[in-house]
């Protein structure tokens, strides 16, 4: 399409349900009670002129620009600012209001730089805009006086400048950045002529900001412009797709100019951000066309070889051949697949497929399974389905938030905005995490309670939550006995003084007074919703603790309705819908086992293939499944094993013990050292499919350039399969998406046509809610009752011992994604050059350790080096640091301890030891050194 | 400790130690249930196997069920 402009109304929509009718230049509109005069003209196709004023933010009335002329009413009030009433008379256009608004136009004319035709926003400038719509014809006034035409550009910042000579103080960046950011980075200095907009005195890269973009994208001239946009030019046509980086799978507009993309813009209809960005999604897009990309396929016979770049005939007849080999020697089960979170729907179902079909057998497992593979099997059991239970819209109406294991503000930035405003707004927050996360004290937050438990104590903590709402009385009682079951017996256990907060405050560190106090408010606010992530998850009791919140919930009323639930963040863009396909070695497509008869039987007819009614391997059993022998052959869908999964000695033995590892990726990634096929995969922005957020939400991923590989990853599987002897013959992903539907029943109505129809569609969708389901479990639970499960605390395993006295946590920043092979790809490395170690200054100090000192980080696995940072922001006795670069290797040090349930990792609790380093480490030696650890590991 | 304990056996007893709230028999028909439904008939074989050649190196309740596993 050519170049997509949404409507600007001026001001943001009204919720109310009261109407009121007014007359616009003698046009009649019917507008909700508490729309501004603009947006009722707006809407009756009048756009008043206006610079200050843009949907996205609450009115602001500073620029003068729409003013309007009210019958009865005196003088000339601004427009977005002045609610409508009924039986109003607004005039828009009169000879007063044109010489005002020409006024106030060549003041600004008089103190902006004339230079339209080579300023990068030319074509795409409101100032510009409304002059012409003002018809500003003379300006009076010259550049003699004082003026801001010499203020200097700040270009600090990678991905946008900041040209404050053409600043006109609107402040729409100064509310961009506190309204939909939630960040308050900038503010307005100065009075008078000498306000001029500032990130707090300092370089946009020196200073709070966070490279959103939402200053950018409110900016209504050049002052605040993308890089791109001043290199290329600008753009001149749309592709509307989904951003590939985390799980709230935002909404962009591609835009381009010929076949270049320029610059990647949040799209205002977008279901999951309602047009705001994080830094990643916004401008991180430069790893698609980065030089290291590999673009055709090589295979080689050992890993010790060298790669030769072959056919795609080649490699796929290679590689089935290989795989029927094995297959032949060492059985049926001696090879499977893992799909990846970072594909799309299609591709991840083809692969399952392959596996299920082509294999002939269920060794297929999805990298959800060292994520969030707790959360399918906890809220399973409970309320009956593998999936969140609200939208992100939800949280708007929640009176109580608590945020377990999660760091929303870098993990899930443009959800946390959301969240952010709502707090801001008075909810109030309980934040259950070791690390005191961003979102403990940020402006205008504070959360009420921040119980900084003992990494490992989560099901204690949540039994002591429950302790507290059964003991106290603070049951919904009629909610309980209408929609649940289960509860006598979980009543009884939770009740007992083992689960009270005084008893497991020895264990936890948390004051019992405190999680008193935390449990009164979740269970007496009106809506209390909870939000999670790893720090859930990734423990040996995660599955137990999801658990434990859905109890939580159930107990409190606290689901079916909005602003309630209990919702993962999810990490990867499609988490959920790599979990939704039948990536589950235990699972078809829909969270169906593979035992049940009826199920099987129908994906047998359509497949045309019989299904094995066992389960396969995991991710986990693979590994040592391949260390024992009788697991051969794997097929990676772009994902990391060997830097993203645990004990990455244990996995590099595993990979060196297979005869065949066939790794399909945009880049030669740490996996494909141990790898003898590389089949090279397409990014996002070369996808055509579907992606499915957290929020259950599937959003189309449109392509905006041709496969730079030549050949899409699902039909690189299709003919994988073929040359396996089992046809796959979709001519379009389209067909996949309506084999999907068509075998899935919760994707009933899911079509290609349908999500261009409406937008997005939020499973289930079927004949019982044909445009999707925003919020689940409303009149009863998808398994009918929903249902209590005791859950008792089991401490992990992993304990703090003389020789690792500490305990090391794991998570993510906001510049980078996951094992960093995208992030570290482009300009985001500036925020974040290495990972490091957060050390508490007692344990620094007790270590001889400075700020900035390298330290070795061992566990009785393994050991590496990294920079340590002093930070309170953990307790003492807990280390933190991240896993976004191969040479650090932080999977080195964590464990095979997982979930009991689902084997997802205990990243969260790892008992290390921290030293100081004699030498600060070389980065190039310290990769030497990572290496040999892995060889070594491989030869012991 | 971990380096020398089978992954089977591991897995068993890390499971059984969620069930020890749990009355033995009742413990070991959930666990059972639980690995039917999660894990490959090969661990399942791999598992028994260790039943019956060290009995000891798993937890009592991982034992009952290791008996009760269909392969």
């Amino acid at each position: 399409m050519t170049i997509l402009k949404e409507p600007d109304f001026g001001t943001p929509a009204s919720t109310s349900s009261t109407s009121v009718t007014v007359e616009v230049d003698g046009i009649p509109v019917t507008v909700p009670e508490g729309t501004s005069v603009m947006r009722a003209a707006a809407t009756s196709g009048i756009d008043i002129p206006k610079l200050c004023a843009t949907d996205s933010l609450e009115p602001f009335g500073s620029c003068r620009l729409c003013l309007v002329e009210i019958d009865g009413r005196r003088g000339t009030p601004a427009s977005c600012t002045t609610p409508v009433a009924d039986g109003m008379k607004v005039r828009t256009q009169t000879p007063r209001l044109e010489k005002l608004r020409q006024g106030v136009m060549e003041l600004y004319i008089s103190d902006h730089p004339l230079d339209c035709l080579t300023c990068s926003a030319n074509g795409d400038c409101e100032l510009q805009d409304m002059s012409g719509a003002v018809g500003l014809r003379q300006v009076r006034y010259g550049y003699e006086g004082e003026n801001h035409l010499s203020l200097e550009k700040d270009t600090s910042n990678p991905y946008f400048d900041f040209e404050p000579s053409k600043c006109i103080s609107c402040s729409r960046c100064v509310r961009a950045c506190g309204e939909t950011q939630g960040t308050f980075a900038l503010t307005i200095e100065g009075r008078g002529f000498e306000s001029k907009v500032s990130p707090g005195g300092l370089s946009f890269m020196a200073s709070e900001c966070v490279s959103c973009g939402a200053c950018v994208q409110a900016c209504p001239t050049a002052t605040l412009q993308e890089k791109s946009v001043v290199q290329l030019g600008m753009p001149s046509r749309t592709v509307l797709t989904t951003c590939a980086y985390c799980g709230v799978g935002c909404s962009f507009k591609a835009e381009l100019r010929g076949d270049e993309l320029v610059r990647m813009v949040p799209y205002k209809d977008g279901g999951a951000n309602e047009g705001h960005s994080c830094v990643k999604g916004r401008f991180a897009f430069g790893y698609a066309t980065h030089p290291d990309r590999v673009l055709g396929p090589m295979i080689r016979e050992k890993i010790t070889d060298p790669w030769r770049e072959v056919s795609w005939e080649e490699a796929i007849t290679y590689t089935a051949s290989r795989m029927r080999e094995i297959q032949s020697s060492y059985g049926i089960g001696s090879i499977g697949g893992i799909t990846s979170s970072r594909c799309t729907n299609e591709e991840v179902y083809v692969v399952q497929k392959l596996v299920r079909a082509a294999f002939g057998n269920n060794n297929v497992d999805t990298c959800a399974r060292v994520c969030h593979s707790p959360t399918g099997y906890g809220l399973k059991q409970t309320f009956g389905e593998s999936a969140g239970t609200q939208d992100f819209r939800s949280v708007a109406a929640a009176d109580v938030i608590v945020v377990i294991g999660a760091n929303p503000t870098d993990g899930h930035p443009v959800f946390a905005s959301r969240m952010k405003r709502r707090l801001r707004e008075g909810a109030k927050l309980v934040v259950i995490d070791p690390r005191r996360i961003d979102l403990v004290r940020s402006p205008h937050i504070e959360a009420t309670h921040h119980l900084q438990l003992q990494p490992g104590t989560n099901v204690a903590v949540v039994n002591a939550f429950a302790h507290v709402v059964v003991t106290e009385g603070l049951v919904d009682a009629e909610f309980v006995a209408a929609r649940c079951e289960g509860y006598e017996e979980w009543a009884s256990f939770i009740a007992q003084p083992e689960n009270s907060p005084e008893v497991v405050e020895s264990i936890t560190g948390v004051p019992a007074a405190e999680i008193r106090a935390a449990a009164r408010l979740y269970a007496s606010a009106g809506n209390a919703a909870i939000y999670y992530g790893l720090g859930v998850t990734e423990h040996s009791q995660g599955s137990t603790m999801v658990m434990g919140m859905a109890n939580l919930a159930m107990a409190t009323g606290n689901v079916g309705r909005d602003g309630v639930g209990v919702n993962p963040l999810r990490g990867q863009n499609n988490v959920q819908g790599s979990c939704d396909m039948g990536s589950f070695p235990h699972e078809l497509p829909g969270y169906r086992h593979v035992s049940d008869d009826a199920v099987r039987t129908v994906f047998e007819g359509v497949w045309g293939r019989s299904i094995l009614p066992t389960p396969g391997l995991r991710i986990p059993n693979m590994f040592d499944s391949a260390i024992a022998g009788t697991f051969r052959g794997l097929f990676v869908q772009g994902e990391d094993i060997a830097q993203s999964d645990p004990n990455t000695a244990h996995v590099t033995a595993a990979l060196t013990a297979m005869d065949l590892v066939v790794v399909q990726d945009l880049f030669l990634n740490e996996t494909s050292k141990f790898a003898h096929v590389f089949l090279p995969g397409t990014s996002f922005l070369e996808k055509d499919g579907t992606f499915t957020n957290a929020e259950r939400r599937i959003n189309r991923v449109r392509p905006v350039m041709a496969p730079k590989t030549g050949k899409h990853e699902w039909k690189i599987v299709c003919e994988l399969a073929a040359a396996l002897g089992y046809d796959m013959p979709y001519k379009h992903p389209r067909e996949i998406m309506d084999e999907i539907a068509a075998l899935t029943p919760t994707f009933a109505g899911v079509s290609f046509a349908a999500l261009d129809r409406l937008g997005s569609i939020q499973w289930p969708c079927n004949e019982n809610a044909p445009t999707g389901t925003p919020t689940m479990h409303v009149d009863s639970f998808v398994r009918g009752k929903g249902k209590f499960v005791p859950t008792s605390f089991v401490p992990t395993s992993e304990r703090t011992t003389r020789k690792f006295p500490l305990i090391l946590t794991t998570g993510r920043i906001l510049s980078q994604y996951n094992v960093g092979a995208q992030t570290r790809r482009t300009a985001n490395i500036a925020w974040h050059p290495e990972d490091v170690l957060e050390i508490h200054p007692h344990d620094a100090d007790v270590r001889g350790i400075g700020d900035g000192d390298s330290v070795t980080l061992a566990s009785r696995v393994g050991a590496t080096s990294l920079r340590a940072v002093l930070s309170d922001r953990m307790p003492v006795g807990v280390v933190y640091t991240t896993f976004h670069h191969p040479v650090t290797g932080a999977n080195v040090v964590t464990t095979e301890n997982s979930d009991w349930a689902t084997n997802c990792p205990e990243y969260k609790v790892t008992a290390v030891q921290v030293a100081l380093r004699s030498q600060p480490p070389d980065p190039a030696e310290a990769a030497d050194e990572l290496t040999a650890a892995r060889e070594r590991a491989v030869i012991d | 400790m971990s380096g020398t304990t089978p992954p089977t056996v591991r897995l068993a007893n890390e499971i059984a130690r969620q069930f020890h709230h749990q009355p033995p028999d009742t413990a070991a028909t959930a666990i059972a249930t639980h690995i039917e439904r999660f894990w490959d008939p090969r661990m399942r074989t791999d598992l028994q196997h260790h039943a019956t050649t060290a009995p000891e190196s798993l937890d009592p309740v991982a034992l009952a069920a290791a008996k009760l596993v269909g392969s």
